[in-house]
């Protein structure tokens, strides 16, 4: 009886190391506050990917677990904080802001896991702060609004207007179009974030500059904002909009329902449209527009693919995820299917890859979304990786 | 000098402080007559322009959305009232503030899961989401306009009840001596509720208005909570005219230092830094009000004749 005892309970140990059948993902997003909304679009893509891939990575069952930033950079660090030490993840991804990003980044790469950001990019990680454990799977900040800038020399514009959060990824934005944009910039209006919602004033000072164009960075609800006050303000005859971030599959439901002509026919830049043509991207636009019954935003495409990538570390080391170096030289080596198509990373682990202008149109359906116009840029690599000492 | 500019600018700044004015004179009601400080205030003028947002989905027509949400409101501020205020009255103010706070909490999470995270976007009716223009290049949002139209109305609707009304009367007795007008015979309570109601339905309303121009959205009352208990130290708790002028004069700084700082910056720092030193030292500016107001003049600058 005592040797059965003793036997059950020797099993029971070893059992209790089943860890290693499974690997560990930790997404850091945003689930509560306003900003949730785009939050609740990366979980669907992510969910869907899990989908996808059927739960497993190679022989590994995935344990994803969801973590909120409530929107602030304090929130974020916690939530990081506990899945790097308390629920030991092998991977941590996600983070849609940049100031939650680079509060958090130090906590993941500090304990040796790798770090995946599938929307923030701000400057310093792809420059004098990137490391060899950080991957990205969408952009830097400065490259969406680069392209903008070379779509405006394109278009003949002259003088620009600009208006933008005063945060890190406003910021960079400001920096991107003001680095490519060859004509004159009216004025810069840096607004407080997130807090400010009525841009009278800057809108005023705007019309007044005599500027021939406006560009703006306002994700999330003060995009929603915006549009609305431009529409009121009735400038889209004296003052054409151009945006970054601003317009996408989660604000035009919103202004189709409410009625805002004055965007369509407005264009932006980005690297991922649901409209490109290879397998990887149909599937996912079908199934999602299936599964959840609307288009598909870049932030989950962005989501989508961020799981592809550890799931092509992990194959590429067939489950050992002791082995750092070979999932990191699987990663390096961008062999996942991507729904933008196929793209290369460059020394500081950032894209090297197309940027399109997208415009936005009614489908078949009578839905508002956008298709591409032309490629801005092929195979573009960010500005930062010279400052990067990666080889 | 651009005049036009000018204009249009100081029309932004009236209309942010008319706004402020219809929070911040519920807010200062309730902490001057009641001497209870709520704040809840902001959750309230959420909640409002969300049952308005909703209705307005609903009915097709934002303006008697707006009719008909105002009552609604008020009757939440009486549920309120009721069911929380009243009982925190006798005790200190940290247990009123500990007490909205959780009230706080509930309206947030029960709006998030009622209206969930998204906020609604309103769509105005086409008379409204066009353009006036007032004269040779100044055009504002007729809408803006509206909304400078209905905050004078109140305002003035306010004046007129609290000195020329009975009901008034007994606010103005109430905010300078509770205890003589309870030994008077009034029936206090049902006072309070009413002011309570009256103060809810006016951040309410303010809520409805700004919802046209941004969303109706989680945690927009954060924000104006805190400009509205700005406004009514800048003004003095209690006193109605100190929370029209003092919601004015803030709603005005504030328009004036996004428009004009960064250029008045620009004579002794470079462009950027004037770009980045600009907004952050214009949302400074009303605290740094609050603060030369409390050093100089404690009791607000238009104070209600001491208890």
């Amino acid at each position: 009886m005592k040797r059965l005892l003793g036997a059950a309970l020797v099993a029971t140990m070893l059992t209790g190391t089943a860890h290693a059948a499974e690997v560990k993902i930790g997404f850091v997003t945003t689930l509560t506050t306003g900003g949730a909304v785009i939050g609740n679009d990366i979980k669907k893509g992510v969910d869907l990917a899990m989908e996808h891939i059927g739960g497993k990575m190679g022989d590994l069952d995935v344990n994803l677990i969801f973590a909120d930033d409530g929107f602030k950079p304090e929130i974020g660090k916690q939530a990081t904080d506990k899945l790097v030490k308390q629920d030991d993840v092998d991977f941590v991804a996600g983070y849609i802001w940049s100031h939650v990003l680079m509060a958090s980044r130090k906590s993941v790469l500090d304990a040796g896991k790798f770090l995946i950001t599938a929307n923030a990019g701000p400057g310093p990680v792809a420059g004098k702060l990137c490391h060899k454990n950080f991957f990205s799977s969408s952009w830097q900040n400065d490259q969406t609004p680069m392209a903008m800038g070379e779509v405006l020399n394109q278009n003949g514009v002259k003088s620009l207007y600009i208006i933008a959060p005063n945060y890190a990824a406003g910021k960079g934005m400001v920096a991107g179009v003001k680095r490519t944009f060859k004509g004159e910039v009216m004025g810069t209006d840096m607004t407080a974030w997130p807090t400010q919602l009525d841009f009278s004033a800057e809108l005023a000072k705007a019309k007044a500059s005599g500027a021939e164009g406006l560009f703006v960075f306002y994700p999330g609800k003060a995009g929603g904002a915006f549009m609305k006050q431009y529409q009121q303000a009735g400038l889209k005859d004296s003052l054409p909009l151009y945006t970054t971030f601003t317009v996408d599959a989660l604000s035009l439901p919103k202004f189709q329902a409410a009625e805002f002509t004055d965007v369509l026919g407005s264009q932006f830049t980005q690297q991922w449209d649901p409209t490109l043509d290879n397998p990887q991207n149909k599937r996912f636009v079908a199934d999602f527009r299936a599964k959840y019954g609307s288009y598909p935003s870049f932030y989950a495409a962005q989501a989508y693919d961020s799981i592809f990538l550890i799931k092509s570390a992990v194959e590429g080391v067939n489950g050992d995820l002791t082995d750092m170096d070979g999932m990191r030289a699987a990663m390096e080596a961008e062999t996942y299917p991507s729904v933008r198509g196929p793209y290369t990373y460059g020394n500081n682990h950032m894209p090297i890859q197309n940027f399109y202008l997208r415009e936005v149109v009614t489908d078949a359906d009578g839905n508002w979304t956008t298709k591409i116009v032309q490629t801005v840029y092929e195979a573009h690599q960010d500005t930062y990786a010279s400052e990067c000492s990666l080889n | 000098m651009d005049y036009t500019l000018l204009f249009v600018q100081t029309l932004n700044g009236l209309q942010l402080g008319l706004l402020l004015f219809l929070v911040a004179s519920g807010l200062t009601l309730v902490f001057g007559i009641l001497d209870f400080v709520n704040l809840a205030h902001g959750s309230i003028y959420m909640i409002g322009a969300f049952i308005c947002a909703s209705l307005t989905l609903w009915l097709g027509n934002f303006l008697w959305a707006v009719v008909i949400a105002l009552p609604v409101t008020g009757a939440l501020g009486f549920a309120v009232e009721k069911l929380v205020a009243r009982r925190l009255y006798e005790k200190d103010h940290l247990d009123h503030v500990l007490g909205t706070f959780g009230l706080i909490l509930v309206l947030e999470t029960g709006a998030h899961l009622i209206w969930g995270p998204a906020g609604i976007t309103v769509p105005l009716p086409a008379w409204l989401d066009g353009q006036v223009e007032l004269f040779d290049g100044a055009v504002i949002p007729s809408y803006r306009l509206l909304i400078i139209a209905t905050g004078l109305a109140v305002a003035g609707g306010l004046f007129w009840l609290v000195n020329y009304t009975r009901l008034g009367m007994l606010i103005r007795a109430g905010a300078s001596n509770r205890t003589m007008v309870s030994a008077l015979g009034i029936d206090i309570a049902t006072l309070f509720a009413l002011v309570f109601a009256l103060g809810a339905m006016m951040a309410g309303l303010a809520g409805m208005l700004i919802t046209p121009i941004t969303t109706a959205s989680l945690g927009m009352g954060g924000q104006i909570i805190i400009t509205a208990f700005v406004v009514i130290i800048i003004g003095g708790i209690g006193s109605m005219k100190g929370a029209f002028i003092a919601a004015l004069i803030v709603g005005i700084i504030q328009t004036m230092g996004r428009s004009f700082l960064d250029q008045g910056f620009e004579f002794f720092m470079s462009e950027n830094a004037a770009e980045t030193a600009a907004p952050a030292v214009s949302a400074m500016a009303i605290y740094i009000l609050m603060a030369v107001v409390l050093a100089f003049r404690p009791q607000g600058l238009f104070p209600p004749k001491v208890r």
